[in-house]
């Protein structure tokens, strides 16, 4: 029988992690439709407009999956962790609520302003609106890794009244990780929405079913994603060096690191006994982890056996390393991708370079497959975030396990862990069959798919 | 007026704007399988609230997000106390939003059939326990000194409450029903029209209860006093108006007076509440109040700066948009080609 506190985590886990596969998407989709849109504003080729229609219909399925999954995130907190909204509301809160004020308002009035505004509003008004929508969901991201920021990188409050309390808001707005964190979220977010645009497309074009559309959306797909993916990669690596300063342990975890090494090596292979504290079966590459961490061939870089040592020596006895082996595949897992996502999106750029982008079939092939991966991906990356954090909520100031809420039991966490379970998946059958449907190439006998309704009148 | 008061008031504020807008989207969506006939009739009402439910469930997102961080001992207390039927609110509007957004997606009439409940539910539960939660609000729960909740689920579903939840049921309903009036035209508005004049009666007589019983069961007769001032009066005058400006064919007017009447019943709830937030049960001492459940005065500043700022443009494009689609809707507003597949134009 679980207890309270891991049922909570189980429940955030599975409903951030859940959120978290419609939110990328429909930040690099929403984007990818917004330059679609204006493609047709500037052309005015029917062309264009049929491709905003058809990728907009989409975003739109993912975009609500995004919303109605959300609604649960903003009450979440107070649900199951008051311990931990009380004690970080006086900040935590703040970015909470500008998102909603800023980003929320915006997206929602102006997607449906677009959704039905077709016929209704201007050319130049109709497409500020999916711009706004687009930007307005990078800029809500903005704000949630703010909060998130925070919570890894403590900066700019003051403990008082048994609580963290505001003292510096520039300093939380200007924090370090946060100006990391951000765009490599956002951006791994564009890699998402690229890897979708082009694996449908190339979907499509394995079936020969309308080129003309899904050659020049992959075309799109991938200049945007060839620059997205390559983005991505710079800022994990700032990222990643700005941890070993902030969160000596999260990066000891992501490396296997058990000892303290200067030169630091890096580990290619490991199995790890957490309870020992030693790796078995390793493989390491010497001086790799102090060129990644400090840009130099000496640099130190902490192990977790020193690190614990300093914890427990600042914070009291208790184990605080974190789940070692789920953070250190994780890392690896979402830097393999992140690496394979910038080689597909080159080769893809090379193929079209070469007149050759609709005709070579094993890379449609496995660009068709590959829109699956960035999800892989953005949940690996979450994992070495949050679960490389434990057994910090906060990081140094609250512990996880002081942050649930004392009043809701086990019985009342397994009604809506129950609930929120079978609404998600049955959510998740229903999206996925939905964008089946739409974004499926047309079977022998069928006519080709054609947005006919090319005035885009819009009702539910 | 201290930065705590200036907060409570911008929450009261947020809370008056989500129950005005998406009063009416709950209304509309409990009122679906009553006014309508057919298929286009159910997606003539669907529409009528289309490109707006979701702007107007921000609201309660911004409401959640500003009680959190200007009052996070209410947010923490609230929602970790009233678990459960916030879990059913939850659940409840993620079944609507799959209403409106994949409705017309797939052809399968049982599907529609389907989402046709999931709208009815979907506006019924929340505009239901919405009522409750206030009621209990007002009335006190269980809280003890550590300022959380020592109640159970069933602490929450006592009659005062449960008449709350009626009254917000009813009222919601009728504002939906105008809401309907003024956004349609043909059978449709004629039949919102007769089911807006015969709830009228009824929902007064819940109106009055509720009232009465407040009387009894809560200290709003210490608060405001034997004569309860001008708020409660303005609330009374509002509904009466509703009446007339139905029986007058004065659709706008009417939306108005449920308007108005939501406003004026919510400011006398809030006056009651004010300056406490969530009331203890158990001790006076232990009331949750602007001052004990509040943020640093300095989060509280630069909050307030941030919704002074933005609040106005809010207003300003989510009013522009119901600008945008003013036009009243009629059958033949429902494109036929609504989901147009493979190039053949389907009836949807």
């Amino acid at each position: 029988m679980m207890d309270a506190l891991s049922l909570a985590r189980w429940q955030f886990g599975i409903t951030t992690v859940y959120h978290f596969i419609f939110v990328p998407l429909t930040l690099g989709l929403s984007m990818l439709v917004a330059i679609m849109q204006s493609f047709y504003y500037r052309t005015g080729k029917d062309l264009y407009k049929e491709m905003t229609l058809f990728w907009g219909k989409l975003f739109v399925i993912l975009f609500t999956l995004g919303v109605v999954t959300g609604i649960v995130q903003e009450f979440q907190f107070g649900m199951n962790w008051s311990g931990y909204s009380r004690f970080v509301g006086d900040i935590f809160g703040i970015p909470l609520a500008i998102e909603a004020l800023t980003a929320f308002f915006v997206e929602s009035t102006f997607l449906g302003l677009w959704l039905f505004g077709w016929t209704r509003l201007p050319k130049a008004v109709h497409l500020a609106c999916i711009w706004l929508v687009a930007l307005a969901s990078s800029l809500s991201s903005v704000w949630i890794l703010l909060a998130n920021a925070w919570m890894q990188v403590p900066v700019g409050y003051v403990l008082r009244n048994g609580r963290a309390e505001l003292q510096d808001l520039v300093a939380i707005l200007l924090n370090e990780r946060a100006l990391v964190q951000i765009p490599h979220t956002i951006l791994a977010g564009f890699v998402t929405g690229g890897l979708f645009v082009l694996g449908i497309s190339a979907w499509n074009l394995l079936h020969k079913h309308r080129a003309d559309l899904f050659a020049r959306s992959a075309q799109i797909a991938l200049v945007f994603t060839a620059v997205a993916s390559l983005a991505v990669a710079t800022t994990g690596h700032t990222q990643a060096q700005e941890t070993v300063a902030t969160q000596p342990m999260k990066l000891a975890a992501m490396e296997g690191l058990w000892e303290t090494e200067g030169p630091a090596s890096m580990s290619l292979f490991a199995l790890h006994d957490r309870e020992n504290m030693s790796s078995i079966r390793e493989f390491r590459m010497p001086y790799v982890l102090s060129i990644l961490a400090h840009n130099n061939l000496t640099g130190e870089v902490k192990g977790m056996k020193e690190l614990q040592a300093e914890m427990e020596a600042a914070h009291g006895p208790g184990d605080y390393v974190p789940p070692v082996a789920i953070v250190y595949w994780s890392f690896r897992l979402m830097v393999g991708l992140g690496v394979f996502f910038i080689l597909l999106s080159l080769r893809g750029l090379w193929n079209w370079w070469a007149g050759k982008l609709e005709t070579r079939t094993g890379y449609l092939r496995v660009a068709s497959l590959a829109l699956f991966l960035p999800f892989a991906a953005n949940t690996a990356g979450w994992m070495v975030s949050e679960l490389g954090r434990q057994p910090w909520m906060v990081y140094g100031l609250l512990k996880t396990v002081d942050g649930v809420s004392p009043v809701v039991g086990p019985g009342t966490l397994w009604i809506s862990m129950a609930g929120f379970t079978v609404i998600y998946g049955l959510l998740a059958a229903l999206g996925f069959s939905l964008v089946y449907k739409f974004a499926r190439p047309a079977r022998a006998g069928e006519p080709p798919r054609t947005m006919a309704h090319l005035d885009g009148t819009h009702a539910y | 007026m201290d930065l705590n008061t200036i907060w409570f008031i911008l929450i009261s504020i947020l809370f008056i704007g989500y129950f005005f807008l998406e009063g009416f989207d709950f209304g509309v969506g409990i009122l679906l399988p009553f006014v309508s006939r057919d298929d286009t009739d159910r997606r003539v009402v669907i529409n009528s609230v289309g490109p707006f439910w979701d702007g107007n469930e921000v609201w309660l997102i911004t409401a959640g997000g500003a009680i959190f961080a200007a009052f996070p001992h209410w947010y923490a207390t609230l929602f970790s106390g009233f678990y459960l039927p916030l879990f059913l609110i939850l659940i409840a509007l993620i079944l609507r939003a799959v209403g409106f957004e994949f409705r017309s997606k797939i052809e399968a009439p049982r599907w529609r059939r389907m989402c046709d409940q999931f709208l009815f539910w979907g506006s019924f539960i929340p505009a239901f326990l919405w009522g409750v939660a206030f009621a209990n609000f007002v009335r006190g729960v269980p809280i003890g000194a550590d300022m959380n909740y020592a109640g159970g689920f069933w602490n929450l579903l006592n009659p005062y409450a449960l008449l709350g939840g009626l009254t917000s049921l009813s009222v919601f309903t009728l504002h939906g029903a105008v809401f309907l009036c003024l956004r349609t035209e043909g059978e449709v508005r004629e039949r919102a029209h007769g089911i807006a004049a015969r709830l009228w009666g009824p929902a007064a007589v819940i109106l009055i209860a509720f009232a009465a019983y407040g009387y009894v069961a809560t200290d709003f007769h210490q608060q405001m006093g034997v004569v309860p001032g001008t708020m409660p009066l303005l609330a009374i005058c509002s509904y009466i108006a509703i009446l007339v400006f139905l029986r007058m064919e004065r659709d706008g007017w009417a939306f108005i007076a449920t308007s108005l009447t939501i406003l004026f019943g919510a400011v006398v709830v809030f006056e009651g509440l004010f300056p406490r937030v969530l009331l203890s049960s158990l001790d006076p001492a232990w009331h949750l109040t602007i001052y004990n459940a509040s943020s640093s005065p300095l989060t509280l500043k630069v909050m307030l700066g941030v919704a002074l700022l933005f609040v106005p443009i809010i207003l300003g494009y989510q009013g522009w948009s119901y600008y945008v689609f003013r036009q009243r809707l009629t059958r033949e507003s429902i494109p036929e080609h609504a989901l147009n597949r493979h190039g053949q134009g389907e009836k949807t």
